[in-house]
């Protein structure tokens, strides 16, 4: 980035010699041309998702036509209604699938959170023996790809009579071992370690116990951490697939929307249905994207520490 | 849980300051409470870590000690478990959709992972500029990797669809012939791997994270030496970026190979099994044929591929990768 004061130093001299013209205009070329692929890239990502809106405003009809229009005329905000509240073979629809989705979300939020936050305050802050051991058997379950487990916990799910009912989904979030939850013990035992020691000693000599450290001290400072958390959490629970489709498939009172937008094009046994599926697609994403330009911050920084713990 | 152990280390704080007031009830807790401070440490750290070791017992290691016990058997989860031996095992060398799985995913491993390493390191080089519009650029290559997987799928279904999809408009303007993207067994693959290029934005963050940690001081010790734009890119950004590249080497390997909801949803596997992703398959064995002993079988070996990969990576590529004397 020196070549950029440069730059500007240079653009203030009026009669400047030509060999610093030519830098003027490399570097004004260069930007350009960053701008340029920057631009065409930013096109060939947004293309899809420009497809998907106006489509989801086409008639039936327009989605069919050559060449596609990209402005549809007029645009048929119906098809959102009609995607809302179609109830084929008389499943409950959108409404139900939503709630659904909120419960398991709220829940698996407080359960990830406690969980995942006592944790790592332990490994961050007690000094108690076999921390180390611990931490090694958290950070090895991270290794562990998911789909390893996936017929044993089903198998075993079954025998305990939890198929179709919402516990394989929320309850092992209570005891860090879903998905994320190493991950989430490693990010938030970083940040815990980053907080002064001063502020639990000032609190130990008041005669605080050690959970209240935590929790009146350690949790509110941690907010950020938890933050990130809290937005992976969301997400991961709200686009989940597979955990629906194992445990909750055969029971469309319990669907989630990711497994009821999967199902609602099977229903479509007579002709597909381009533009309710679009118009349910769109909204199945809507929430995610405001959670990422409300929390964005939160987010990028999740994925940093994920990316520098390698 | 959470206010229950809370209760133990708070009364123990009140049972020593005034122990006369401690009730009978709440008495015997405070005998149960270790005297020393390393006794005390020992005790709390481990309610602490109650949660996660609850969880590591019973949704690790008992379901890893199933799947173990699984492979030696023959269930259907309706009849009783037989004991089959290494029969599982066996089958395997006999089992060619086994095979074609492992070809499927190998193939979308090759396609797309190297591809989106190198674009999405561009793409980060381009995103690591000081030019105008930044935020907004880095959020619409982002965006698309946080798409839920399920609209994701329904998205390029209908993106890759052979009459009215976007793609094959696009070759229509071009004067290209149409492709029967979904439909071909050729070509079914390359569509799912133009897909996942598509959430490349993580993979760009990582980069982006890296990039902007590697020291101003560096380029400028370089520029002083002489060295122009490729110069810089090659013998500083480069090598200092080797971990992070590495890192999302080993990532995009595991990920790939655990790749799921795109076979399931857009092409059921097919045509002709050649979306079998080894997952697919692997689920359907279990879960639709409820052969669980063969799945065990499938899923161990899934974690020894990615295990050996993961090593192999280690071995052969991680001595490329610089690690600053720091």
């Amino acid at each position: 980035m020196a070549t950029q004061s440069e730059t500007v130093s240079v653009r203030r001299a009026p009669g400047s010699r030509p060999a610093i013209g030519r830098l003027v205009n490399g570097e004004r070329l260069w930007r350009a041309l960053i701008w340029t692929l920057l631009l065409v890239g930013a096109c060939v990502m947004l293309l899809p998702f420009l497809w998907l809106v106006t489509s989801s405003l086409k008639t039936e009809l327009e989605v069919f036509q050559y060449p596609p229009k990209w402005i549809p005329n007029p645009p048929q905000f119906q098809n959102y209604i009609d995607a809302w509240t179609t109830k084929p073979l008389r499943h409950p629809g959108f409404g139900i699938y939503l709630k659904n989705t909120f419960f398991i979300v709220i829940l698996n939020e407080i359960g990830i959170l406690g969980s995942t936050s006592l944790c790592a305050y332990a490994l961050a802050r007690i000094d108690f023996p076999g921390k180390n051991f611990w931490f090694g058997i958290v950070l090895s379950t991270m290794m562990l790809p998911a789909v390893v487990l996936m017929i044993p916990t089903f198998v075993l799910y079954s025998r305990m009579g939890w198929v179709n009912t919402f516990l394989p989904l929320t309850v092992p979030h209570f005891f860090a071992a879903s998905g994320g939850g190493a991950f989430f013990i490693f990010l938030l035992r970083q940040f815990f370690l980053s907080l002064p020691e001063e502020l639990a000693d000032a609190a130990r000599v008041d005669g605080c116990s050690e959970f209240g450290i935590y929790r009146r001290i350690m949790l509110p400072l941690a907010k950020p951490a938890l933050a990130t958390v809290a937005v992976f959490t969301f997400i991961w629970t709200w686009n989940d697939y597979m955990g629906p489709l194992l445990y909750l498939a055969k029971d469309p009172n319990k669907w989630t929307v990711a497994l009821g937008l999967a199902m609602f094009r099977t229903f479509m046994w007579q002709r597909t249905r381009w533009d309710l599926l679009m118009a349910a697609s769109t909204m199945m994403i809507i929430p995610i994207i405001v959670i990422f330009f409300l929390a964005q911050r939160y987010f990028i920084q999740g994925i940093v520490v994920s990316g520098l713990k390698g | 849980m959470g206010r229950l152990r809370a209760r133990q280390p708070a009364l123990h704080g009140r049972g020593r300051q005034r122990r006369q007031d401690v009730s009978v009830q709440t008495r015997w807790l405070g005998r149960l409470w270790p005297r020393t401070a390393k006794g005390r440490r020992t005790v709390t750290g481990y309610l602490f870590m109650l949660p996660f070791i609850l969880g590591f017992l019973l949704w690790f290691l008992a379901p890893a000690l199933v799947a173990a016990w699984l492979a030696f058997f023959d269930w259907n989860m309706i009849q009783d478990p037989t004991f089959i031996g290494l029969g599982n095992f066996r089958h395997i060398f006999r089992d060619t959709l086994f095979l074609q799985s492992l070809k499927a995913t190998t193939y979308y491993t090759l396609g797309s992972v190297p591809v989106s390493l190198v674009l999405a390191f561009l793409f980060a080089l381009l995103l690591n500029t000081k030019v105008r519009g930044m935020a907004i650029f880095r959020t619409i290559y982002y965006l698309p990797s946080i798409v839920p997987a399920v609209a994701n799928a329904v998205l390029w279904n209908f993106v890759f669809s052979t009459e009215f999809g976007l793609v094959n408009a696009l070759l229509r303007a071009l004067g290209l012939p149409k492709v029967p993207w979904l439909q071909d067994p050729e070509w079914a693959m390359p569509a799912l791997i133009i897909m996942s290029l598509w959430g490349l934005g993580y993979t760009v963050v990582i980069y982006l994270a890296g990039l902007q940690g590697i020291p101003e001081v560096l380029y400028e010790a370089a520029e002083v030496d002489g060295a122009g734009r490729w110069a810089k890119l090659r013998h500083v950004t480069i090598p200092l970026m080797s971990p992070v590249i590495f890192f999302n080497l080993i990532m995009g390997i595991i990920g790939s190979f655990q790749v799921f909801t795109a076979g399931y949803l857009i092409t059921a596997g097919g045509p002709q099994n050649s979306t079998l992703f080894y997952v697919l398959y692997t689920y359907r064995t279990g879960i639709q044929y409820f052969n669980m002993g063969y799945a065990a079988v499938l899923a161990w070996i899934l974690f020894f591929i990615i295990l050996g990969l993961t090593l192999l990576v280690f071995r052969y590529v991680g001595r490329l990768v610089y690690y600053e004397a720091l």
